[in-house]
């Protein structure tokens, strides 16, 4: 999707403030207590500034417009209300939009994964002629953006009568999302040795179930992680559904948001925000969940030898 | 919505540098020759991924290099059959200064915002590492809540902020920063203005994403090694030039050419801070720009191929990398 939307793969390594923190043990001079504590503020200055406009979407979403159009800003909505939301949510549209969302996120999720995992498992655990070469295709294909294909995709789906479709944006989607599926999960099911489903054989069990006693549960973390990443792409994309649905009856959610903010700019921006609430805070809740149960996972999955 | 890819190995959890890897498992070819029915597997469990590629991206990306070779016009739509023109697209676009000035724009633009980018991912990924547990929490929140908000909310709330009559950024300049000009100053209505405010969207979302993929690599980095190079008398800034930067060059250099590849396409930004009253024709980059071509397929065609052409010359130095790095 858009550029700056970075995958949630990334988060577990680093992000996890469960991993140790390997420098804490060094002995630590007095001018380094005041330098480290110098930084320290530091660090807190740059989160709240980091933070601050999210902060300012919630803030602004309990207010008056009355509150909201004054020379002064206000920064602590100590007297807000919920109005806001109920007058976003009294206009059915939201509702519509949800739906279509729920759809098109929720059949891209199952295509992608599915897909996704038997490509990863025929790349990874068989030899066959073209492995290399259809692994270097999803390596090239994962970097085509959007922005260089859309008004194409537009025209062929045009042509099967799919615009405005939930189909329509589904394909376009499991499409996009398919080639660094493939790549991620190719890695996880490389990680589980083949020696231990070897193992199992040896022991008399088939292949087939083999690799579903032995490897697949192995791989639980792997799928989450890569279905992670697909709903939050396909539930924030924005640039492909603008060329492929552009009926205004079905919408997804953030070209919604994009419907709000042009019929209420400069008029209720508390409404606009309220919109815009509604849609992040579950997302970026969700996104701190799995990343913490993710990190847990991988770890996890490193510590198994 | 092309993939945002991560790097596998910076995916990989943290390992002990000192220990060696086992050598990953790599389907080698059978000594014998396996039945027809055997051989087939593996290609039957690759239709169901190919199927959608292939409907999805495959055929719009030929179509398209097709069309850009033709005349696709009105009549076209009502059922003409489309008329070879040879390169002819290619030329009326590539002679025009306009799209000269839109592909200088887009390069400009995406090299000052990777490297914005880079530089402050850097530089708060080292700050993470010099400071105690609860400033470092705290900013991997801050960074998180950025990073995981929808982009069209936070394109929504940057526009709320730098509303020109009750935005808090005019406010923040003109009343406790006394800079009266900007009080009902409009940020988009100039060019100049216009790209600084996306610049600093994008750089604010696309921060976290480098902090935290170099936080890890920083964490990689031995203690034995920097505590050596301490006993040795080595400052802190040299430890850091002259051992932990080299040790993560690899990971710095792949994320700093993925912000390359994400900032040349940069769409949705621009999209939706032009349609917050930004003269469209001045500030279009490269998507914006292909976009804003849709009714006329053939030089629409052409100007997305260029844009790939664009794209895959800066990826395949990418890939070569991934390549080499993953055996195969």
């Amino acid at each position: 999707m858009s550029a700056a939307v970075p995958p949630t793969a990334a988060v577990p390594t680093a992000a996890s403030p469960a991993l140790p923190a390997r420098r804490s043990r060094r002995r630590v001079r007095p001018r380094t207590r005041a330098v480290r504590w110098l930084l320290g503020t530091l660090a807190v200055v740059v989160a709240l500034v980091w933070a601050f406009p999210i902060y300012w979407m919630v803030s602004s979403a309990f207010l008056p417009t009355a509150r909201l159009q004054t020379p002064e800003p206000t920064f602590f909505p100590f007297d807000g209300t919920l109005a806001n939301f109920r007058q976003v949510l009294t206009d059915g549209s939201f509702y519509g939009s949800f739906r279509v969302s729920l759809a098109v996120t929720g059949l891209t999720l199952v295509c992608a994964v599915l897909f996704a995992f038997v490509a990863a498992l025929a790349i990874s655990r068989f030899w066959f002629r073209g492995r290399k070469a259809f692994i270097v295709t999803v390596l090239v294909v994962q970097m085509i953006p959007a922005e260089g294909l859309f008004i194409s995709q537009y025209a062929v789906l045009d042509d099967w009568g799919l615009v405005n479709s939930v189909l329509g944006l589904t394909i376009v989607y499991v499409a996009a999302i398919l080639p660094f599926t493939i790549w991620m999960l190719r890695g996880f099911v490389t990680g589980v040795p083949i020696e231990l489903e070897e193992a199992a054989m040896v022991d008399g069990l088939s292949r087939t179930r083999a690799f579903f006693r032995i490897t697949f549960p192995l791989l639980a973390p792997g799928l989450v992680a890569s279905g992670v990443y697909g709903f939050l792409q396909a539930w924030n994309e924005y640039t492909l559904a603008l060329v492929v649905m552009t009926d205004p009856g079905e919408r997804t959610l953030p070209l919604w948001l994009q419907g709000l903010v042009e019929a209420n700019r400069a008029t209720d921006w508390g409404v606009v925000m309220a919109g815009a609430t509604l849609i992040a805070v579950p997302v970026i809740a969700f996104f701190l969940m799995v990343q913490k149960r993710m990190s847990a996972g991988l770890v996890a999955g490193a510590v198994k030898g | 919505m092309a993939a945002p890819p991560l790097p596998p190995e910076t995916a990989a959890p943290p390992r002990d540098p000192l220990v060696a890897e086992p050598a990953p498992a790599r389907p080698v070819p059978p000594r014998r020759r396996l039945p027809w029915r055997a051989r087939l597997g593996p290609y039957v469990l690759l239709v169901p991924a190919l199927v959608p590629v292939a409907v999805g991206l495959g055929y719009p990306l030929v179509r398209q290099f097709v069309l850009s070779f033709q005349e696709y016009g009105l009549a076209q739509q009502f059922g003409r059959p489309a008329e070879w023109v040879g390169l002819r697209n290619y030329t009326d676009l590539l002679s025009d200064p306009y799209v000269w000035g839109v592909i200088g724009r887009s390069i400009a633009f995406c090299l000052v915002n990777a490297g914005l980018t880079m530089a402050i991912g850097v530089a708060l990924a080292v700050l993470m590492t010099r400071v105690g547990r609860a400033a470092r929490v705290t900013l991997q929140v801050g960074l998180l809540l950025a990073w995981g908000t929808p982009v069209l909310a936070t394109l929504t709330v940057w526009q709320w902020l730098f509303d020109s009559q009750y935005g808090v950024v005019n406010w923040l300049l003109s009343d406790p920063l006394g800079a009266e000009g900007f009080r009902g100053h409009s940020w988009t209505i100039e060019p100049a203005s216009f790209y600084l405010v996306a610049t600093v969207i994008v750089v604010w979302m696309s921060v976290p994403f480098v902090v935290f993929i170099t936080y890890a690599a920083l964490l990689q980095v031995p203690d034995e090694c920097v505590e050596a190079a301490q006993l040795d008398g080595a400052s802190a800034w040299q430890r850091f030039r002259h051992l932990s930067l080299p040790l993560i060059k690899p990971v710095l250099l792949i994320a700093g050419l993925l912000q390359v590849i994400w900032d040349l396409r940069v769409f949705t930004q621009i999209h939706v801070l032009q349609k917050a009253g930004a003269p469209t024709r001045e500030t279009h980059l490269l998507g914006t720009y292909v976009y804003s071509l849709s009714r006329e397929f053939s030089l629409a065609g052409a100007m997305a191929t260029v844009m790939l052409v664009i794209t895959l010359c800066l990826t395949g130095f990418y890939i070569r990398r991934m390549l080499r790095e993953e055996d195969l």
